[in-house]
């Protein structure tokens, strides 16, 4: 690293550590804008893979009502990948390579999404736990160095809470109707829940980037933290619902002032992760299907943008 | 897939969030022109009446200040303290001046 470098990466650094923004055209050191590229693409696919398991029940919703909540859900999601898609090009990488990167598997997105949705109390229960999870991640995101990426995730926390408000009462309807509906609540949540705490990344200690996004005021509080918070808001809700969390370990620790819960199955999340979930291959397929499928649409609005382009100078040269 | 491997245009998408406030940055999108941009503009930025207006303009027009002259451009207007009401202490008596 040459002089200069190093006393732009050290002002950079200061700028930084008081709070300040960092905006598209600053200067930045190479790894902030790597690590930022990374982190906002992969929000994004999350974002758009994140359709893939609720789409499955927009056609089998119970009523028309919950119809019309899950599609104005997933029609959300889609609207925050593109916010994300926008804020990751501010950085200097294309739309097509960050498509490309997902669909040739090349990136990652929230191994959450690799769980199949099979009944729909699973609605309830990814809205409650899942959007739940993800609103506990985003809100400090909101304040993250990055003008951008923070201002994309004012918009999304804003959207967000109602997708966990509409799962709640999905599995509130579930928890107080007949003891079939319970039953099906209850297996939603012993199937989401481990998953849902996986959503926080793995413990601090085995976290290696953790430290140096924290300096860059990017990340704020650490996966653990995050983690204990999202237990300890959880839990007396899942009370509320009259339904219990599969974990033998839970406990109330009156020391801490915290719950404690048992340990996380890491093996299973890596697993997911180098994809080898229940649906890596298909959501990833029906993700490559969806976007070679619309492609004929993507060339009709080219022709017919052409045809406008051509219809005004024509009527601007009769004009003149 | 030619026409595909192109990416659209970026626009840079300003929506007036009610009558009588100005336009203000939303964020941007890609479209093959400006009234699709328009369009997925109004279904991306304002699925829950965050505007009565949108402007759409493509981004590459926008001509922006470099943030190298920062200084030269915005540090002038520090010291001159005296432009702001509060630099002139005045008699209690005409405090609401």
């Amino acid at each position: 690293m040459s002089e200069t470098d190093k006393n732009l990466e050290a002002r950079f650094e200061a700028y930084v550590a008081e709070e300040k923004k960092i905006e598209p055209k600053d200067w930045m050191p190479d790894s902030y804008r790597k690590t930022l590229i990374r982190q906002i693409s992969q929000h994004a696919h999350s974002e758009i893979v994140g359709m893939l398991p609720e789409g499955n029940w927009i056609s089998r919703a119970p009523s028309l009502k919950r119809k019309a909540i899950l599609l104005a859900k997933v029609q959300d999601e889609a609207g925050h990948g593109l916010y994300l898609y926008s804020a990751a090009e501010t950085l200097g990488v294309t739309r097509n390579q960050m498509l490309n990167d997902l669909h040739t598997g090349k990136a990652k997105y929230s191994s959450i999404f690799n769980y199949p949705t099979l009944t729909w109390a699973d609605m309830g229960a990814v809205g409650w736990l899942v959007d739940g999870a993800a609103i506990m991640n985003q809100v400090p995101l909101c304040k993250c160095s990055y003008g951008p990426y923070a201002r994309a995730m004012v918009r999304v926390c804003k959207e967000e809470s109602f997708h966990q408000r509409q799962g709640f009462q999905v599995m509130l309807n579930l928890a107080q109707g007949t003891d079939e509906q319970k039953d099906m609540a209850q297996d939603a949540l012993n199937r989401w829940w481990w998953p849902s705490l996986m959503m926080f990344g793995p413990n601090d200690a085995d976290s290696p980037h953790s430290a140096q996004s924290m300096k860059w005021n990017i990340k704020r509080f650490s996966n653990d933290e995050l983690r204990q918070r999202f237990v300890d808001m959880t839990v007396p809700q899942a009370e509320l619902l009259g339904l219990t969390i599969p974990d033998p370990d839970l406990k109330w620790n009156e020391e801490r002032g915290h719950y404690d819960f048992g340990e996380i199955q890491w093996e299973e999340f890596y697993n997911v992760i180098q994809g080898n979930g229940p649906c890596n291959k298909e959501r990833i397929a029906a993700r490559v299907k969806a976007h070679d499928e619309g492609a004929w649409v993507r060339e009709a609005a080219n022709a017919y943008a052409k045809k406008e382009n051509e219809k005004r100078s024509k009527s601007a040269t009769h004009a003149a | 897939m030619s026409s595909t491997q192109n990416e659209w245009p970026l626009w840079e998408v300003f929506i007036r969030s009610r009558q009588g406030l100005g336009h203000k940055h939303a964020g941007s999108l890609h479209a093959p022109d400006a009234q699709m941009a328009i369009q997925n503009a109004r279904d991306v930025y304002t699925r829950r009446q965050e505007g009565v207006s949108i402007w759409v303009v493509p981004a590459e027009s926008i001509t922006a200040s470099s943030p190298d002259d920062k200084e030269v451009m915005f540090d002038p207007a520090n010291d001159k303290v005296y432009r702001h009401p509060t630099f002139y202490k005045l008699p209690d008596e005409v405090n609401n001046m």
